[in-house]
Parts: C-alpha cells; structure tokens; sequence
C-alpha cells in the first residue's frame, strides 16, 4: 500500500469495507451538496452570502462539534461498516446505535470483533432500509396517513418513543454492568432534575457520561472490581 | 413552473438521493452477510438480525415521518424527505431551518415562497451537519486503530471500556427521563413508561430463561418497545398529559 506502517492488523474483509465505504460514502456527501446545488440553479436563486453565514455560523459551531464528538463515541460501537453506513443515514442515537447494540447482544457477539462488526452492519443496513422505506412511502401516502399520524390519540405514543427505547435497552446493559453504570446514572439523573433546559443537549451529555462510566470502569478494573485480564465477567 | 416548496423538481433531486441511500444500504447488507456467513454465523442468526433490526426500526421511522410531516409546513415535504432519510435528525434540522430562515427575515410559522430563502435554508441545512461524516471518510482507520492503542492488549479491559461507551449513551438518556420530574405527575410520565418498557424487557429476559425461548432474545427489545409506546396512552391518560 506503499504506507510505512500498517494500521491494525486488517483483515482482507476490513481493507475492502474501508474502499467501499469510502468511496459510497464520498458520493453520498457529493449528493447531499449537489442538492442545494441543483435548487439554486435550476430555481436560479443562490443564497445572499451575509444571512449564509449568519445562520451557518449559529450552526455550525455546536453542530459540527456534536457530529465530531459523535464519531468518538459512537464508532467503538458501531464497528467499520456500521460507521460508514450510519454516518451517512443519520438518526444514530434513536436508531442506528440501539439498533446495532441489540443485535450484537442478541447474536451473542461483542463490538470490536469481526463478528460483532458483521451483526452491527447487518442491523444498521436494515434499519435504514425500513427507515428510508417507511418515509418514502409515508412521504407519499400523507393524505392518507397525516390523519392518522396527527391524531391526538396517538401523540403519547410518538411523544414517548425514546422513553420506550431506553427503558428496555437500559435494563439490559445496566444490569449486566451495575457497577460502571451507578456513577454516570446518578450523575445524569442529579444533571436532568438541577437543570431540564438541558434536555436539547442530550448529545453532548453522552460523551460526558461516556468518560464518567470510563474513568469508575478504569477504576475499578484496577482494583480489580471487574475481573482480571482475559476473565468475563 | 414558478419555484414552490413542492416544485416536483425537488422530489426528483430528493428521490434520487433517497435511492442512492437505499442502493449504499442494501450494498453493506449483502457484503456483510456473506462476510457473517464465512465468519461462520448461521443463516438463521443472520435472518433474525435482519428481522428483529426491520421490526425495531419501523416506530421510530414512523416517528422521524412525523418529523418530516412538521417540517413540511414551512419548507414543504421534498426537502424535509431527503434530510430525513441522510445524516441528521429533527433535532438539528428544524434549528437549522429556522435559523436560516431567521437570518433571511422569513417566518417559520409560514410556508416559504422565495427560492431564494429556500435556497438559502437548503444549503444551511446540508452543511451544518457534515462534520461526522467527513471525519469518518478522512479518518475512521485512524481513530479505530487509534482505540485499539487506547484498549491496549488487554482484552478484558477493551471490553469494559467498550461497555462503557454503551453506558454513558445509556445514562445520559435515562437521566433524560427525570428532567421534568419536577413538573408533577405528568412530568413522571416518560419515567413511567421507561419502567414499563424495562418491565417487558425483563418479563421477555424471564420467559426466555424458563421456556428456553432463544428466538425471543432478537425481538425482546422491538416487542418491549412497541408494548410501551402503546401503554404509554393510558398512561399518559392516567397521569394527567392533558395534551
């Protein structure tokens, strides 16, 4: 490859996923932009540059930070494929990572493995082709659907869906790690009640609690809470 | 034609994208199944990943609809369509929409009519979301080999530090549930609905344990969550969410 130094130990798999996904990935991005693109010319109306950068750089800075911070946490979970495929259909807290770490517990299979790698892309490929199957469809069926989707009947269920996810997904690990979790719950939990206006900066919180729950786990792990090098436990 | 939110030009633009992501998904499908398949994982383990990932994924899709649906009254429904299929989420598009529109003296309240604050909108919203995307095109193999160095050669402490990753994401959410406890009883509705939802988790954890029910552990979490999101309306109804 004509590098010094290789990076880790890749399989052929892994070298030929990192192509793919580079090249898929650099097109859909390439697309994401020929969008806005193709409006200002074909409508030929381009943004006035001062209100451009006024709303880009309200947005900017918080955002590009969170989507930075997010590639650090998440891609440990997510494995090669999951990354290059989730990084480029989004919803990554409310679908992609759940979606990819129950799969991974169900099949019995740990992130940071090959196999673990697999069954996470397997789960976020399908998860983004149900997602991008019911909005499309959604998209087109509205008149149908807004009804149904607006009523007031059903605004609980929608309006609860992360409750719903976390409720689960939290017993499962929570119960398997109750030692690393206690310290970054109580803390979440002291943060929400002290200060609720936090609740739109939940994606910054999940690093924060990320380096709590490393820090105790590291802590414990050398007092040896944790069982010992090459044990499970 | 005379530029609206709805032009079916801008369908056309979306839809392709739209396509494309769907073309990129079922690609990583297929090479990760055969991948899983000479790894030695079953043809069944496989088909329930895939499965039990469809079935979970349809109520928040359902969901990021009603997202869709909320943005389509003020840039209409293409645009809202193509940014909720890529990167990004509700969360960050209707901040961003509505601070492009602030800047160009629009109002969210209304239908956009000048392509030009549309234009401006579309562009904002495309850009201000891009950075996780790059860093993993210019350095996913970097920062993986980078957390292999950070786990060392310990394997058991890779694996903590992996579940720890999970925890914090975790923590953070359920924390999330107790930011309107101090509300009264309605602000205890989402924390009531957790506990339900860990409940069936648990019930579904117990019933695979007596009766053995292996399949069970792939739609444990899909089936606790829908259970949940239907409770939730008498609970919701019970606890006094009046709206």
């Amino acid at each position: 490859m004509g590098k010094t130094k290789t990076v880790v130990n890749e399989s052929a798999y892994e070298r030929s996923l990192h192509a793919a996904g580079r090249l898929w990935g650099s097109l859909a991005l390439l697309l994401m932009l020929l969008v806005p693109a193709a409006i200002s010319l074909y409508f030929n109306a381009w943004p006035l540059l001062a209100p451009f950068l006024k709303a880009l750089l309200g947005v900017l800075p918080m955002y590009w930070t969170v989507g930075i911070i997010e590639v650090f946490t998440f891609v440990p979970m997510l494995g090669t494929g999951g990354s290059y495929l989730g990084f480029v259909t989004g919803n990554l807290t409310n679908l992609k990572v759940p979606a990819a770490l129950n799969a991974m517990q169900a099949a019995g299979v740990r992130a940071g493995t090959e196999e673990g790698d697999v069954v996470s892309t397997i789960a976020i490929a399908s998860s983004s082709i149900v997602t991008t199957l019911v909005i499309a469809v959604g998209v087109f069926l509205l008149g149908f659907l807004r009804p149904v989707l607006e009523s007031p009947q059903l605004k609980p269920a929608f309006d609860n869906i992360l409750p719903a996810l976390f409720g689960a997904l939290g017993v499962v690990f929570i119960s398997k790690n109750p030692k690393i979790a206690a310290a970054p719950l109580l803390f979440m939990v002291a943060l929400f009640m002290a200060a609720p206006g936090l609740s739109s900066s939940v994606s910054i919180l999940v690093p924060v609690g990320a380096l709590i729950a490393i820090a105790v786990a590291r802590f414990l792990y050398k007092r040896g809470k944790l069982g010992s090098p090459g044990e499970r436990g | 034609m005379a530029f609206s939110v709805n032009h079916p030009i801008l369908y056309l633009f979306s839809g392709i994208v739209v396509a494309f992501i769907l073309a990129q998904s079922v690609y990583f499908l297929v090479k990760a199944a055969a991948r899983a398949r000479e790894l030695g994982i079953s043809g069944a383990t496989i088909r329930k990943t895939v499965l039990s990932s469809a079935l979970f994924s349809v109520a928040p899709a359902v969901s990021i609809l009603v997202g869709v649906i909320t943005l389509s009254q003020f840039i209409g429904l293409p645009y809202p369509w193509l940014r909720l299929s890529v990167l990004g989420a509700v969360t960050y598009e209707l901040p961003a929409a509505t601070l492009a529109a602030g800047a160009m003296g629009a109002e969210v309240t209304q239908t956009i009519s000048d392509a030009r604050v549309f234009s401006t909108i579309a562009w904002v919203m495309a850009l201000g979301i891009l950075s996780g995307l790059i860093l993993v095109l210019v350095a996913l193999r970097k920062i993986q080999s980078g957390m292999v160095s950070l786990a060392g050669r310990d394997k058991r402490w890779g694996e903590i530090l992996t579940d720890a990753l999970f925890l914090g994401m975790i923590s953070a959410f359920v924390g999330l549930l107790f930011a309107r406890v101090r509300e009264g009883l309605p602000g205890f509705i989402p924390l009531a609905v957790a506990l339900v939802s860990a409940l069936l988790m648990a019930v579904c954890g117990l019933l695979m344990k007596a009766f053995k029910w292996q399949w069970l552990s792939q739609y444990a979490l899909p089936l606790s969550m829908l259970g949940a999101m239907a409770l939730s309306i008498p609970i919701t109804a019970l606890m006094g969410g009046g709206h």
